[in-house]
């Protein structure tokens, strides 16, 4: 597709760039942002290293290293990753309910730069398929493209949507990690080497093909350039998906969710496997690594979770501690075996306190399951704890005096 | 210098490669091999590299590789 | 060939073979203790695990001089398309081939496990299953086959042998055997 962009459709201006609030069609896609522009396999390459665009599933990988990591490969698979794994993340269905063109758009140019013809998109949900289904069919009927997306329903576990697991369950295997070593750009879908792409990160992949790669920088930071999604929940008026540049204040998060600073005794970035943010902190925090990394967080899959006063912060952490757990793959001996103890002494901790041999021993739990593992679900998983322990201390010290400071009974 | 690398998802415990360096790798209390120095692949030092790959090759469940 | 030649093949042919079975044997069960992850008083597991490969290995060597001096004794009448395809041959075809089948299964189980790192965990550990198999047929072939079968000495040292593996199978075959003597949850290792 060769020809200029329709003179109407102009690049995003500001921070809303993702979410098209004007119709999630093929047409009313093509009317907004216009036809897409060709690129070479290493114009693409470029592009991408010129704008910064990195993974928006969480690990936040430079996307052009993936695409060279590939470079002169035959026979690469792509896939595009839309399943969330974490709870409160709901940003990847929200994409593909609002803008599909846009996901399916950035899958094609990463397929024409590896040469593919063929990519899978795989996602958790039965309605998510269905509309990309139809949003394809669209494609098809109006010849918009010659990519044949194969779209597939795979189980939405916390550990599934971790990039070697989803190749092992489009290879039939059961949808649990590989030991790190085999990397997925090496041996992946059917033994070819394959781009596992998380869904955000195509679509911001289909806005810098048509814009370039200076618009992308004009929001954001030069060191975290671009925008990202972030899904809102917890002790807000308003839960859901929201779209901010990067090294965005954490305040204003707060405030479109609708969130009373006063009320709110610290915030979770990240997720499940984040860090809290306490309170006094949010006003000077930005949603930024740079900004962030002094709590331990990242604004990773850009899961933002507000803990007010009502609740105990360590109850809440147990529980978090314990769906962790819970949805350990069961590969690895230390995890299986040290997630739960781990929750198990962080309950007691919440619930009985008074016992001082309760904080050395989270302690030592902690040291024996981070970095023992094949992938990173235990030392996310001690991220959050250890955050906890830290942020927490006074709540901690409060507990082994048998007391809580949290509004509401336990 | 070589580091030693536990294939989790192979590893179960058996505990011969922490009885072949045991300078290296500890064992923690459900019989999982435990890196002495923290690292997640420990280095191994040249003097120990024999009994190293005597590790790799006794694991029955060939969860131990040397990389680098 | 002279008869003292002969008759010293036929030693040679029958005590290689009664080795090799004692190997067997003492290889069958130091695998199932390296399966348990314990160890003996006085041997650590990797020990163990040598003493179990050194056995095997040992008991492959002495079958392969077992097979050697019986294809050149003439009382033996074996072939040797006989040590590979079971039943045809003509001493006591039955027990011969249970002989031939069980080495052809050593073939096997020595080639995937000196490739084992090559072939992966699951591959070495389906044809490591076999070996029990190989033992009882190598001890029945012993029992059938063996002209020192019914001596007093034999039938001592097949009850012994027989009496050592029972024991250790039905230690194997106890639910606690699987923890490898620790007290923690047990992995789930996906079937591939």
């Amino acid at each position: 597709m060769t020809m200029a962009p329709p003179a109407h459709s102009t690049a995003p201006v500001g921070h809303e760039r993702l979410l098209h609030q004007g119709g999630s069609s093929l047409s009313e896609h093509r009317a907004r942002f216009g036809l897409r522009p060709a690129h070479t396999p290493s114009g693409v390459v470029d592009l991408v290293a010129r704008s910064g665009l990195t993974g928006r599933g969480g690990a936040g990988f430079p996307l052009h290293r993936k695409l060279e990591a590939v470079a002169g490969s035959s026979g690469v698979a792509v896939v595009a990753n839309a399943l969330e794994g974490e709870p409160l993340s709901v940003k990847d269905e929200v994409l593909l309910t609002y803008s599909p063109h846009l996901v399916l758009d950035g899958l094609t140019v990463v397929a024409e730069a590896v040469g593919a013809r063929t990519a899978v998109l795989v996602t958790g949900a039965q309605e998510t398929l269905e509309r990309v289904r139809a949003a394809l069919d669209e494609r098809r009927a109006e010849r918009y493209d010659r990519l044949r997306v194969d779209v597939r329903l795979l189980e939405d576990r916390f550990v599934s949507g971790e990039e070697s697991a989803v190749v092992n369950a489009l290879n039939g295997r059961p949808a649990v990690p590989r030991d790190r070593l085999y990397r997925v750009f090496d041996r992946g879908l059917n033994g070819r080497p394959t781009l596992v792409h998380n869904v955000e990160t195509l679509a911001h992949l289909a806005l810098i093909a048509r814009y370039g790669p200076e618009w992308f920088r004009s929001q954001g930071t030069p060191e975290e350039p671009g925008t990202f999604l972030a899904s809102l929940d917890g002790a807000v008026e308003y839960a859901g998906v929201v779209e901010v540049p990067r090294g965005a204040p954490l305040l204003d998060l707060l405030t479109r969710a609708g969130a009373r600073l006063a009320e709110v005794r610290a915030v979770l970035v990240g997720g499940f496997h984040g860090a809290w943010v306490p309170a006094t902190a949010v006003p000077h925090i930005r949603m930024s690594k740079a900004s962030l990394s002094g709590y331990e967080a990242a604004p990773g899959a850009g899961v933002v979770y507000v803990l007010d006063r009502q609740q105990c912060p360590l109850v809440v952490a147990g529980r978090i501690a314990t769906y962790l757990a819970d949805q350990s793959a069961r590969q690895c001996g230390p995890c299986v075996n040290g997630l739960p103890r781990m929750a198990d002494t962080l309950d007691r901790l919440a619930y009985h306190g008074r016992d001082p041999r309760l904080v050395p021993e989270i302690e030592r739990l902690q040291r024996l399951v981070a970095g023992r593992g094949a992938c990173s679900h235990p030392d996310g998983t001690v991220r959050m704890v250890r955050s906890t322990m830290r942020v927490f201390a006074d709540e901690v010290a409060a507990h082994l005096e048998g007391g809580c400071s949290a509004q509401t009974p336990r | 210098m070589p580091r030693l690398h536990v294939d989790w998802t192979r590893c179960d415990g058996h505990g011969l490669c922490a009885e072949l360096v045991p300078e290296v790798l500890g064992s923690d209390e459900w019989g999982y091999p435990l890196p002495r120095s923290g690292e997640r692949d420990p280095t191994v030092p040249r003097r120990l590299l024999r009994h190293a790959e005597h590790a790799v090759d006794s694991c029955p469940l060939l969860a131990l590789r040397l990389i680098d | 060939m002279t008869h003292t030649l002969i008759t010293a093949l036929w030693y040679l042919g029958r005590g290689t073979g009664v080795s090799a079975l004692v190997l067997l044997t003492l290889s069958v069960c130091l695998g199932i203790v390296t399966r348990s992850g314990r160890r003996l008083p006085g041997l650590p597991r990797f020990a163990l695990t040598d003493l179990h490969k050194t056995a095997a290995l040992t008991a492959t060597g002495l079958l392969a001089v077992h097979i050697g001096t019986l294809l050149f004794d003439p009382y033996a009448q074996l072939r040797l398309a006989d040590v590979v395809l079971p039943f045809q041959g003509q001493y006591r075809p039955i027990y011969l081939g249970l002989g031939t089948l069980a080495i052809d299964l050593v073939a096997l189980v020595v080639a995937t496990s000196l490739l084992r790192h090559r072939i992966g965990p699951r591959a070495f550990k389906v044809v490591h299953w076999l070996t029990y198999l190989l033992w009882p047929l190598a001890l029945l072939h012993g029992l059938g086959i063996g002209t020192d079968a019914p001596s007093t000495w034999f039938t001592a040292l097949s009850a012994a042998c027989v009496g050592l593996v029972a024991m250790i199978v039905a230690w194997r075959v106890t639910p606690a055997f699987g923890e490898r003597g620790r007290v923690r949850v047990p992995r789930e290792v996906a079937s591939r």
